[in-house]
């Protein structure tokens, strides 16, 4: 947590809660929040678009309303409060996708209701948005949400691309043709095990190009 | 019987909340230095489980269902609430965690002690509120096979983080590249053992 108390609303700032959690305080790698279900939708890219999108947007609004009652929420029930917000945001996120994209909303199965107990709604809101105001608030949760879909965009391109051969459902390697030449889909990208270990790989990665993230053990 | 020992050993190694679901890593991932933390955390989850399952299969059934309202008369047979679901489930399960710490802290302070944080965290679970949602979505029988399911999920939740806590007090004397050191070689000994865990696809009883 390394956005503390910021109060007057500078825009170079808020900046800088938009763009940290997008890299040097991601919240999957680096602050390990919101895993659950960053795992189970990246099979394709689509699903998990939907899914980066929704958390923002949840993430997002749920800090500016709390944000906005915070001096006014008694500090005993502050939990039930903020679970009260994100499950009313969640409800409609998922009647929007049932009613606008059904056949997305299916692939994501329980994974739209886990949203509410995804650790980075709660995490924001406890860290941040209950010490911040509203605006400043809501970038956050815009930036996070942002760090939490960067993940899964682009697990989920490399899972759909080297598991299925595709794009969007496009079939890039067998219009470049890849098959023709011998190459096969590699199965096990599809099995839900290498989700972690791409998450892994990433961690690897991001951890050995910025040293100061490494933790010392 | 033979079912409800099919969906409990199901629950347990096929449809693993951790290395089928992802359900419950946050917790999983932060909890899992020690072993004996380790083991606390997952007792208190399979107790959470057995309580909330069922009761919220019961909710699902005879208020949230359509039609399931019908024993207050004909009258309220094609209301359909089960857009309430995610609120009602996510209030029950807080409500229990904190009846059963209220109960558990009464009746067994030495329970309580060991339990220590865990209860009160175990209400933001993925893990139990993924439990509760796959129970609506595979459309259970009955309050025993709910119940089932529940304990199954938990065993099956305890035996992930136990094990990995076990390998991960053996890796402090292993010498791993500094950038994967933590939380990076966590997800890939995790993703390693999902795969060990697939093995046991479609065992059925």
């Amino acid at each position: 947590m390394s956005n503390q108390e910021r109060e007057p609303i500078l825009s170079a700032k808020n900046l800088r809660l938009l763009k940290e959690p997008l890299g040097k305080n991601n919240p999957i790698t680096v602050q390990v929040l919101g895993i659950c279900s960053a795992l189970a939708v990246t099979v394709k890219l689509k699903p998990a678009i939907v899914m980066a999108l929704s958390v923002t947007i949840v993430t997002a609004v749920s800090n500016l309303v709390i944000a906005t009652l915070r001096k006014s929420i008694p500090d005993r029930i502050r939990i039930i409060v903020q679970l009260v917000v994100i499950a009313t945001m969640v409800i409609l996120v998922d009647q929007l996708l049932k009613a606008y994209m059904f056949d997305v909303s299916k692939q994501l199965s329980v994974f739209v209701g886990l949203i509410i107990t995804n650790c980075i709604i709660m995490g924001r809101l406890e860290a941040f948005a209950m010490a911040n105001k509203p605006w400043p608030s809501f970038i956050d949760g815009l930036g996070n949400g942002g760090g939490y879909g960067i993940i899964l965009i682009v697990v989920s391109f490399f899972r759909e691309l080297l598991g299925s051969g595709t794009i969007f459902g496009y079939p890039v390697l067998e219009k470049l043709g890849l098959y023709k030449a011998g190459y096969e889909n590699n199965g096990m990208v599809i099995l839900p095990p290498m989700a972690l270990i791409f998450v892994g790989l990433i961690i690897w990665f991001h951890r050995s190009k910025d040293k100061s993230l490494v933790e010392k053990r | 019987m033979e079912n409800l020992l099919n969906i409990f050993v199901k629950s347990i190694f096929v449809e693993n909340m951790i290395f089928a679901f992802f359900l419950g890593m946050c917790s999983f991932l932060a909890v899992s230095k020690s072993v004996k933390t380790a083991m606390g955390l997952g007792i208190a989850v399979i107790f959470v489980l057995f309580i909330t399952v069922p009761v919220n299969f019961l909710i699902e059934n005879f208020v949230l269902k359509k039609g399931a309202l019908i024993w207050l008369g004909g009258g309220f047979a094609d209301v359909d609430l089960s857009f309430l679901t995610f609120m009602v489930f996510i209030a029950v399960i807080a409500a229990i965690v904190q009846l059963v710490e209220m109960v558990v802290e009464k009746f067994s302070p030495a329970l309580y002690n060991s339990l220590g944080i865990f209860l009160p965290l175990i209400a933001v679970n993925c893990a139990i509120l993924g439990a509760s949602l796959f129970m609506q979505e595979r459309e259970y029988e009955n309050v025993l096979e709910a119940t089932v399911f529940g304990v199954g999920s938990g065993v099956g939740w305890m035996l992930a983080i136990v094990s990995i806590a076990a390998i991960r007090e053996k890796l402090k004397y292993s010498n791993v590249p500094d950038p994967l050191k933590g939380l990076g070689i966590t997800f890939i000994l995790t993703g390693l053992m999902a795969i060990a865990f697939m093995g046991f696809m479609g065992i059925k009883l």
